[in-house]
């Protein structure tokens, strides 16, 4: 496994959706077994969000690899995802744009 | 000590803060949002702890207690030398903790976000531990965690709306930058707008002085201007002067000084709940009184505070027994409790807590502070006012017999502020003065007031001698010795002298 993301929201809505859209954008590039995501709506699990610290919505957390990473907003602003995470495109997809 | 429960409107929380429903009529308005805004150690966060503390142990009120600049266990080992145990109220599920102080690792703005996450565990832990009361201490440093203010101050409105819509009463503090500028850093005011208490911390004469003042209470009346309060091993107590009554003497059981020359003056000898002032100059025999009639208190078997500000106990002690009174022995017997202090040592409100507490503790019939008037040294004025009216009502809602002292500043003659500021409050007032007559130093003394009863009203000359105080006769012939310019009237000089002392009796 190259990623593990845990994505919080608040409910269903709107700017939850836009979030899980937005991550899906940014990973699409990985081949799926590379990536793991799990989407917790904190109205449902307040626990979770306690344990976690999680005070904005939405917060994507990377717990792998370390160290943890967290971030927060809809991640529409994508490049400063990437920059953060300092995430690294795979190889072959490299290999097409080049 | 003040009880209101007749007086509250039904939308008034009472916080158990001493002295708090006083000035605020009756406590917070309920199922309101509650804004204690005050400059950095102003005891904002104490303020909000004592009020979930008090809640939780006073009123079975569980509570939630939002963190978000100290960590809980910072705050619950804070609060231990007040002997609060919190996290004992943890365990038992009726105070919880969140906590969003902020966190070491570094967080990334990328896009828009709002504070669901807050805001959902709030409603979670209200609901799971069915908290009647919320604290958000400080709501301000969310400002430091985020950016986006347009966003915090949205979610801020409607955090204190999720909290009224759960029924609780809250506290949300927020930082000040200056004591008397803006309410309060980023205008949080505006939305927390219910009700706004403001605690300052401010330097008055070289003394820091802490006041607490209710800026607004939506829907109700209270107390305007700022309260004194002291922040002590019980917490906070707010000293409002207002709240003060004025209890006139009611009793006519009467209490010995001591002496019988001198309860004969005052009628026959004092009211039980009254409060005398004896007023004289350095060594003009103050000290004296007050140790005969700790003496005599102790010998009814009646307790008796001694409050010494001008003398040490070894002094008081060694003065004691040369008039024949053995103080360590009265203090074994637990009949007498000398408390020595330099007025320096801390402010009014401070000396006056203390005297309270001491009170409550000793329980005694009767209180002596010599002097009054050495508490002028280390406050301003209006302290100085505030501190005698505090403990002059306090000792007459506690009925307990009074005798004060006050150090005139000029040896023969003269008045000082303390007599200024107590003499109206006081039921009885003897002056002692010394008199020049013909070149030699006499001792005069004299009763100017004994409300509700008849008294001497000349003055008599005294001594003073191993065995103690001793009153002779009036002075005749002889004008304005209370002045300190005593002038014989009239006649030729012997006629006057063979009449000064009238032998008649």
């Amino acid at each position: 496994m190259q990623y593990i993301f845990e994505l919080y929201v608040a409910g269903e809505r709107a700017m939850s959706k836009n979030t899980v859209r937005n991550l899906r954008k940014l990973t699409e590039y990985f081949p799926p077994e590379t990536c793991e995501i799990s989407v917790i709506d904190i109205t449902k699990d307040p626990e979770r969000a306690a344990e976690k610290h999680i005070l904005a919505t939405p917060t994507l957390i990377k717990t792998f690899p370390a160290p943890q990473q967290k971030i927060i907003g809809d991640l529409s602003q994508m490049e400063k995802v990437i920059a953060v995470l300092g995430l690294k495109k795979p190889e072959f997809i490299k290999e097409v744009t080049t | 000590v003040n009880d209101f429960t007749g007086l509250q409107a039904p939308n008034k929380a009472p916080t158990g803060i001493e002295g708090f429903e006083h000035i605020a009529m009756g406590g917070l308005t309920e199922g309101r949002t509650a804004l204690v805004a005050g400059s950095s150690g102003s005891g904002k966060t104490l303020f909000a702890t004592e009020y979930l503390y008090r809640g939780i142990t006073r009123f079975h009120h569980n509570a939630v207690f939002v963190t978000m600049e100290e960590r809980p266990r910072e705050i619950i080992r804070n609060v231990k030398k007040l002997g609060w145990n919190l996290e004992e109220f943890v365990g038992q599920k009726k105070l919880k903790f969140i906590d969003v102080s902020p966190e070491p690792a570094p967080m990334t703005e990328a896009g828009a976000y709002d504070l669901s996450g807050l805001i959902a565990r709030i409603q979670h832990a209200v609901k799971e531990i069915n908290a009647r009361r919320v604290v958000i201490d400080s709501i301000g440093s969310l400002f430091s965690q985020f950016t986006n203010t347009a966003m915090l101050r949205h979610e801020i409105f409607r955090i204190t709306e999720v909290l009224r819509e759960l029924g609780v009463t809250a506290i949300m503090t927020a930082e000040r930058l200056e004591e008397y500028g803006s309410i309060s850093r980023h205008g949080i005011e505006e939305f927390v707008s219910d009700n706004v208490i403001i605690l300052r911390n401010v330097l008055e004469e070289e003394r820091c002085r802490r006041t607490i003042q209710i800026l607004k209470m939506r829907g109700d009346t209270h107390f305007k201007g700022e309260f004194a309060f002291t922040i002590s091993a019980s917490g906070i107590s707010i000293l409002p002067l207002s709240a003060m009554e004025l209890k006139q003497s009611s009793t006519s059981e009467r209490v010995s000084f001591g002496n019988a020359e001198l309860d004969k003056m005052a009628g026959s000898g004092l009211f039980r709940d009254s409060v005398i002032l004896v007023s004289g100059p350095t060594g003009g025999g103050k000290t004296l009184m007050c140790t005969t009639f700790a003496a005599e208190s102790c010998r009814v078997r009646e307790k008796v505070l001694f409050l010494a500000y001008e003398e040490s106990g070894e002094q008081l002690l060694r003065n004691a027994k040369s008039w024949g009174v053995d103080f360590e022995k009265l203090e074994r017997e637990g009949l007498l409790k000398v408390i020595c202090h330099y007025p320096e040592a801390m402010g009014t409100e401070y000396h006056l807590l203390m005297i309270r507490r001491e009170i409550e503790n000793f329980k005694p019939k009767r209180l002596i502070m010599d002097s009054v008037s050495a508490m002028e040294r280390v406050a301003t004025i209006r302290n100085f006012r505030e501190f005698v009216i505090g403990l002059t009502s306090f000792v007459k809602q506690q009925g307990i017999c009074s005798l004060f002292t006050s150090t005139t500043p000029k040896l023969s003659g003269g008045d000082s502020i303390t007599e200024a500021h107590i003499s109206t409050i006081t039921e009885a007032i003897i002056l002692l003065r010394y008199v020049e007559l013909n070149g030699v130093m006499r001792r005069g003394i004299t009763i100017i007031k004994m409300r509700g009863s008849q008294h001497d009203k000349e003055i008599h000359e005294f001594t003073i001698d191993s065995k103690g105080l001793h009153i002779g006769l009036p002075f005749r012939n002889v004008q304005n010795i209370i002045l300190g310019i005593p002038t014989s009237s009239g006649a030729s000089e012997i006629e006057r002298i063979g009449k000064m002392f009238d032998d008649k009796e």
